[in-house]
């Protein structure tokens, strides 16, 4: 076993054994699956409108009325729900002073920040893996397009490991957890609101160039079932970018 | 083994060792003495590389510790002040983590793991959470975890806090069976410790090493005088010039109990016995006599409270002292 699956072993070993996993397992299934409840019978509403109005079988779309709503409706939850997997991950080592037995232990700082980041995108995997039981079950009595749905969880996991690693550099920053959940809540939200600031500009240069460094377009791109390079490589190069101020916080501590 | 050339430290404006030098050779125990503050903890965490020293040089078996970081790390095993444990783990699981971490894999971690479980007794309590454990079974799984690898330098930071006496005792004896095979740098507040462990002592005061020798010749540098104890039954007016009056004593001063005296005696003379036949002879009662040689207490006290006054013979230590032997 190589240092990095040690680290990994380790952090999965200690989010099963604190609640935290469960809570937040348990409440980001409960929010998934209360959306798409409503989503599910605000579009059985809208057939039963469909059908008054047109009479016969209305054909509507549960990809569009369904599945896109859901997906965008679980940006707001992810936001609130990721920094509190992440908050633990370094905030807690330097609070129970085992963080200088990290640093002086034989292995990169990069084994450490890619270890403890994977350890928890595996658990939001597992999470998300959970959630594929609503379009499953959905599948038993209705005709839909599974295409948009894989990309639309694509995007999900694409949005989570870029929130995952805010957390991971918050959680970097600070020795208590607390302050880390809400520099990263804090993170997530600007970003957020810098689309808004990107429509602002409209359609211009400006526009565009400050519209692309938030994460709602790619996301919206996605869930509309188009998977663009350009996308990829801003999720891949936002995760990229946190882990390195992730190495280069935990690199710092040495210099303090 | 340890090679500590000039290293200074500052925290902003703060200097917390300044132009530290000193040396561990192989299979060499040495004791780092101190008060709260004096640096310890500093020296030894820029000598695992947790932080880098401002000035100087610090190498490990022939690896700097600024250039060669990872190569120092695994020559090293690490005790931290605080116990590095993790309370969601069980003793068993969080030595594997330490083991796996250092590249030891298979058969190997195994019989590490059992080796450093049955060296600190911890094969009771092997398969419970850190969490529930005492703060002396925490040092303990600290401990092991800075044994695991069996590294040739071992750099413990107060080992033996938190443990009960009889403990004290078992790592002391651990310590000095590691020495020989094993380079130890550990830093105490005990000074008990540091004799009964160690070949050499460094103490260390306000950033700076004010001595470094084994300590029983720390304590033959600093004195001046042989000091004798007797006590008396009783002790008539004139006795104490009595006692002036044997040549080769210097100074006789009272001593906490009625009828006690510490007597200073010139450097390398024996005066018990002169003082023993004036004390018969007067018919004072001699009850107890004995001499009085300067703790490692005395040193310490004397070199980091009166360290610009070390050629002048020091009335509070002599009387400290006295205060002890009665005691």
């Amino acid at each position: 076993m190589t240092p990095v699956q040690a680290v990994i072993a380790k952090e999965l070993r200690g989010y099963f054994v604190s609640p935290i996993v469960y809570v937040v397992g348990a409440v980001f299934l409960l929010i998934f699956g209360l959306l798409s409840y409503l989503y599910v019978g605000f579009a059985g509403a809208q057939a039963i409108q469909l059908m008054q109005m047109q009479g016969g079988m209305a054909q509507i779309n549960l990809n569009d009325l369904v599945f896109r709503n859901l997906f965008a409706s679980m940006r707001i939850v992810l936001v609130i729900i990721l920094p509190i997997l992440t908050m633990r991950l370094f905030a807690e080592e330097r609070k129970l002073r085992t963080f200088e037995f990290l640093m002086t232990s034989p292995i990169r700082i990069t084994d450490i920040v890619v270890g403890k980041f994977v350890s928890v995108f595996l658990i939001y995997l597992g999470l998300v893996a959970l959630t594929t039981l609503v379009p499953t079950v959905l599948m038993l009595f209705s005709d839909f397009d599974w295409n948009p749905i894989w990309t639309g969880y694509l995007g999900m996991v694409l949005l989570g490991a870029l929130f995952l690693s805010v957390g991971v550099f918050a959680s970097a920053l600070t020795e208590n957890q607390i302050v880390a959940a809400f520099v990263s809540f804090g993170m997530l939200l600007t970003i957020w609101l810098i689309a808004g600031l990107g429509n602002l500009f409209g359609d211009t240069t400006a526009g565009r160039i400050i519209s692309y460094f938030s994460y709602m377009e790619h996301y919206d791109r996605l869930l509309r079932g188009l998977i663009d390079t350009s996308d990829l490589v801003y999720f891949g190069s936002g995760l990229a970018l946190m882990l390195f101020l992730t190495h280069r916080v935990v690199e710092s501590t040495r210099w303090k | 083994m340890i090679d500590v050339q000039n290293i200074t430290k500052r925290y902003g404006h703060h200097t917390a060792i300044d132009q530290v030098t000193f040396s561990v050779a192989k299979g060499e125990v040495l004791a780092f003495l101190g008060p709260n503050g004096a640096g310890k903890t500093t020296t030894m965490r820029i000598l695992t590389c947790f932080m880098p020293a401002t000035e100087g040089s610090a190498r490990v078996a022939g690896f700097d510790c600024t250039e060669q970081p990872l190569e120092v790390k695994r020559q090293i095993g690490y005790l931290p002040e605080t116990p590095p444990v993790y309370q969601e783990l069980t003793v068993t699981e969080y030595l594997t983590f330490v083991g796996r971490l250092r590249g030891i894999t298979g058969p190997k971690l195994s019989s590490a793991l059992d080796q450093s479980i049955g060296r600190l007794e911890l094969g009771s309590v092997r398969h419970r959470l850190i969490g529930n454990l005492s703060r002396g079974y925490r040092q303990r799984v600290g401990l092991a975890q800075a044994l695991l690898h069996d590294p040739p330098v071992l750099i413990l930071d107060e080992p033996t806090v938190g443990l009960d006496p009889k403990q004290i005792i078992e790592i002391r004896e651990l310590i000095r069976s590691l020495a020989g095979s094993h380079s130890v740098i550990l830093s105490t507040h005990i000074l008990p410790e540091a004799t009964a462990v160690c070949q050499r002592v460094v103490i260390i005061n306000k950033g700076h090493i004010v001595a470094e020798d084994t300590p029983e010749q720390l304590s033959a540098r600093l004195r001046q005088s042989e000091k004798v104890s007797i006590t008396l039954k009783t002790c008539p007016p004139d006795c104490e010039m009595k006692l002036r009056a044997i040549p080769g004593i210097l100074n006789v001063l009272p001593g906490q109990a009625g009828g006690s005296f510490l007597i200073e005696c010139e450097l390398g003379r024996d005066l018990r016995d002169e003082i023993a036949r004036v004390a018969v002879l007067s018919q004072w009662g001699l009850l107890e006599l004995r001499t009085v040689s300067m703790t490692l207490e005395d040193v310490f006290l004397r070199l980091t409270r009166h360290e610009d006054h070390l050629s002048e013979p020091a009335e509070a230590t002599v009387s400290a002292s006295a205060e002890r032997t009665d005691a």
